[in-house]
């Protein structure tokens, strides 16, 4: 075997998308996942391949990262159950309209078209569905929806078969440099490269901690839940503007409600409990949107674990105390998207030093006291 | 009685008004706690006393002595102060005792201090070729409309499978005015090897002296087959031929109208594990059972479980169990009280114990066979989402290492009936496909609600603008 140059600590997402990215350049990698790969907000996040709405200083990768979602196949052998049926975000009166007025008057100031602003006959034409009493909204035409545990699965399978190693309930229990080597203690025994990645989502503090590096990360549970299927009635995937919400429905007409409303996680045990007064209001959200909803059974409801930082935007590049360490985490419930673009800046960073793309805002010493 | 009238907390809350939730309950209000029973059914009894105070089956004989027994169990309950809320469907239970309940389309949450899950047991799936043909149905929903509804199937019938309760059914079925085509018994002859050691036991108890009797009848009235190795349903729109191989392997054929299928019955742990209740595999009985300690506790502070849910072990053994766990939550409610007409602890211990000794002997004998839980090739597995057994076993060369992933590409198992019909098969199917202990491969993570609501109706549950975080979403 092979000794990996670089060890990718998380088996999600990003950690699977480092990996592919890093083999493709020729340099063998491990991943070490302390359950199995896309067991947490990877794997069950609400789905959304979404640049509309970003932080100014996440639009360049999501723009960047678009441009992967739309030849997927040819990164990862597999379509991820990526639709391109657009995003919507709604108003519901007039003051919120005005916000979305703003929002695309700042996004064009920075050079980018990709929101649109439409009015209430074409917000009617995209969303026959939606109530009458929202006026207008803003679209991302070639925005979507994909698979999240498909598309985790898909980003493994494809860096495996590249030679990438993934061991699966190996759980890391230090991180040491031994001269040139980083030498990680884990469940399974210990590893040795001479590179280490942290894309270790909710446990990323955990990690970061044992560099000495402060990353304030905040747990937390974004709640979904799925009805049983009913006849299609929406494509594109629609958020609001005054209050949290992602709704879409599938192919099979399944309809997948999420938006930000928190169960309670426990990173111990994995286990998340669910807050049914928060679904409750996300229920009340999509009764007033969607009248066609209201008798929709709900089957399930759950929550991934993942990390959000203070200023709710990931933490991207090279560790500040650590030489030869990157982080990429952090990414807020909103990083479903950018796995695509996060792998391969990250690995042409480890590979090259450099990128072109502008990380400078996730640089993880912002968080470090002056 | 109308949600309305729930009170936000209760001592205690029952779940389900089967032997074990009956017993529990009426001992729990007798000593005096403030308990409800949240019942899914529209009267007292559970599956096996299923409408005994309000069936149409007006001849005793019927049902027998031992359902009838249940009308008493009934009366005891009804006044024992406890309240009643029938059609009450439990859709989520949390580890701080939170439940969330629907009753005549309207939901609620409540607490409880305690709460004991007796939602007993459900028939283990029985996937063989052609299950889902209509006119093959389970043995116990044919026996639900022998009991709620006095009404037996029409057209030739044949019941296969394995189990006490399949000749329950049967001498029943024939009491009724019913008439069988054939009983094809799918015991195999290996279970009798292990079985064996368990005979003297099984000789001495209830369960050999009501057993014989029903078992004898049927074979004096039907043309029973014993050692069916291969069983298969046939028909274009609806069953036409069961279809059945015995060691001889010659292949046999029956025209039938209507197949009952049995073997056995398995914990329903649904709201059990949706709670995070610990589930270990049992290898004896073939299914995930709760770790409980000697009180019914489970691993979640305050919930216990009792009844077939807790392991399957029949009516005797679910009201003692169900006597147990109330005893615990008196004992933690009401510490140091020492209440006159208590039941002894050490009495009931012994009854389980003595119960336990003619029952080992059934466990073993009906260990139904691999042939019929572990199904093959086209074979349907999720009935909600028609899954079949091939593209099972596919997602294991996918990298599925378990249910979790694997309904992640082929949503087995997250259809309406949330694993109920399909979550043994997968497990062993997925076990035996990469050649591990089904303990390693584990359950569906099932996650609330545990049966379906309507959105208008989780929206008319009061909200916390608590829960409400910054505006992010994926």
């Amino acid at each position: 075997m092979v000794r990996p140059d670089v060890i990718v600590i998380g088996g999600g997402l990003h950690g699977c998308s480092i990996a592919l990215h890093l083999a493709r350049r020729g340099i063998p990698v491990t991943v070490l996942e302390k359950d199995h790969v896309g067991r947490h907000a990877s794997g069950v996040n609400a789905g959304g391949v979404r640049r509309l709405g970003r932080h100014p200083a996440e639009i360049p990768l999501s723009v960047a990262s678009m441009e992967l979602w739309h030849s997927i196949v040819d990164l990862v052998d597999d379509d991820c159950g990526f639709e391109c049926h657009g995003q919507v975000k709604v108003a519901e009166n007039p003051a919120e309209l005005e916000i979305l007025r703003e929002r695309v008057t700042m996004v064009r100031s920075m050079g980018f078209t990709h929101e649109e602003l439409v009015d209430q006959a074409e917000l009617r034409s995209l969303v026959p569905a939606i109530s009458d009493h929202c006026v207008g909204a803003i679209v991302c035409r070639a925005d979507g929806a994909a698979l999240p545990y498909r598309t985790t699965l898909a980003f493994r399978r494809k860096a495996e078969s590249l030679g990438v190693r993934f061991l699966e309930e190996t759980r890391v229990t230090s991180v040491r440099r031994q001269g040139a080597m980083w030498q990680v203690e884990s469940t399974s025994g210990r590893h040795e490269a001479p590179r280490l990645v942290n894309a270790a989502g909710a446990w990323a503090g955990n990690l970061a901690a044992m560099l000495g590096e402060p990353a304030p990360i905040e747990v937390m549970a974004l709640m979904l839940m799925i009805s049983a299927p009913i006849e299609r009635f929406l494509h594109p995937v629609i958020g609001a503007t005054g209050r949290p919400l992602s709704f879409k429905q599938y192919r099979n007409g399944t309809v997948l409600v999420g938006g930000g409303y928190r169960g309670r996680p426990n990173v111990e045990t994995n286990w998340t409990d669910l807050d049914f007064h928060g679904l409750a209001s996300s229920a009340q959200t999509v009764h007033d949107l969607f009248p066609v909803m209201r008798r929709a059974e709900i089957v399930r409801a759950w929550a991934g674990i993942e990390a959000r930082m203070p200023d709710d935007i990931p933490v991207i590049g090279p560790s500040r105390t650590s030489e030869n360490v990157w982080h990429a985490f952090g990414f807020c419930g909103h990083g479903f998207q950018m796995g695509p673009i996060v792998g391969s800046l990250v690995a042409e960073l480890i590979a090259t030093g450099v990128t072109n793309l502008p990380i400078a805002p996730f640089d993880i010493g912002r968080f470090a006291r002056a | 009685m109308a949600a309305g009238t729930l009170r936000d907390n209760y001592e205690l809350a029952v779940i389900g008004a089967g032997p074990a939730g009956l017993a529990a309950a009426t001992l729990a209000a007798r000593a005096g706690l403030a308990t409800v029973v949240l019942d899914e059914q529209a009267a007292p009894g559970g599956q096996i006393w299923r409408a005994v105070s309000e069936t149409p089956v007006q001849r005793r004989s019927v049902l027998g002595a031992d359902y009838w027994a249940g009308a008493a169990r009934v009366r005891d309950f009804e006044a024992s102060g406890a309240q009643y809320v029938p059609g009450a469907t439990v859709w989520s239970l949390a580890r701080d005792r939170e439940i969330g309940v629907s009753i005549a389309g309207g939901s609620r949450l409540l607490k409880a201090q305690r709460v004991i899950i007796a939602t007993g047991a459900l028939e283990r799936p029985m996937p063989i070729p052609g299950w889902t043909l209509p006119g093959v149905m389970s043995a116990g929903a044919a026996q639900i409309l022998l009991k709620s509804s006095g009404l037996i199937t029409r057209g030739r019938t044949v019941l296969a499978g394995c189990g006490p309760l399949l000749w329950l059914l049967a001498a029943q079925y024939l009491r009724a005015g019913g008439t069988l085509a054939a009983i094809l018994d799918t015991t195999a002859g290996s279970t009798w090897r292990s079985a064996l050691a368990h005979l003297p036991g099984f000789l001495l108890s209830p369960y050999f002296r009501k057993g014989l009797p029903m078992l004898l009848a049927a074979r004096r009235s039907v043309r029973v087959v014993a050692g069916v190795r291969v069983l298969r349903a046939e028909g274009r729109d609806a069953v036409e031929t069961v279809v059945w191989q015995g060691d001889d392997g010659i292949e046999q054929r029956l025209s039938a109208d209507i197949l009952l299928l049995h073997q056995g019955v398995v914990p329903n742990v649904n709201l059990a594990i949706s709670v995070g209740i610990e589930h270990r595999w049992d290898d004896d009985l073939l299914c995930f059972a709760p770790v409980l300690d000697g009180w019914g506790n489970s691993s979640i502070e305050g919930i216990a479980i009792a009844g077939d849910g807790a392991g399957i072990a029949g009516v005797a053994a679910a009201e003692l169990r169900g006597k147990l766990a109330a005893l615990a939550a008196i004992r933690a409610l009401r510490p140091g009280s020492t209440m006159a007409g208590l039941p002894d602890e050490a009495s009931i211990r012994t009854q389980l114990a003595a119960d336990a000794r003619g029952r080992r002997f059934i466990d073993l004998l009906y260990r139904p066979a691999a042939a019929f839980r572990i199904p093959q090739g086209d074979t349907i597995v999720c009935r909600c989402e028609e899954v079949t057994a091939r593209q099972i076993v596919e997602t294991v060369a996918l990298g599925c290492s378990g249910p979790n992933q694997m309904k992640s590409f082929l949503r087995c198992g997250m259809g309406p009936c949330q694993g109920r019909l399909c979550g043994l098969t997968v497990t062993e199917l997925m076990a035996q496909a990469r050649n591990v202990d089904p303990q390693k491969i584990g359950y569906y993570r099932l996650r609330p609600p545990v049966k379906p609501i309507t959105l208008a109706e989780l929206a008319a549950l009061p909200k916390s603008e608590a829960a409400v975080a910054a505006v992010v979403r994926g």
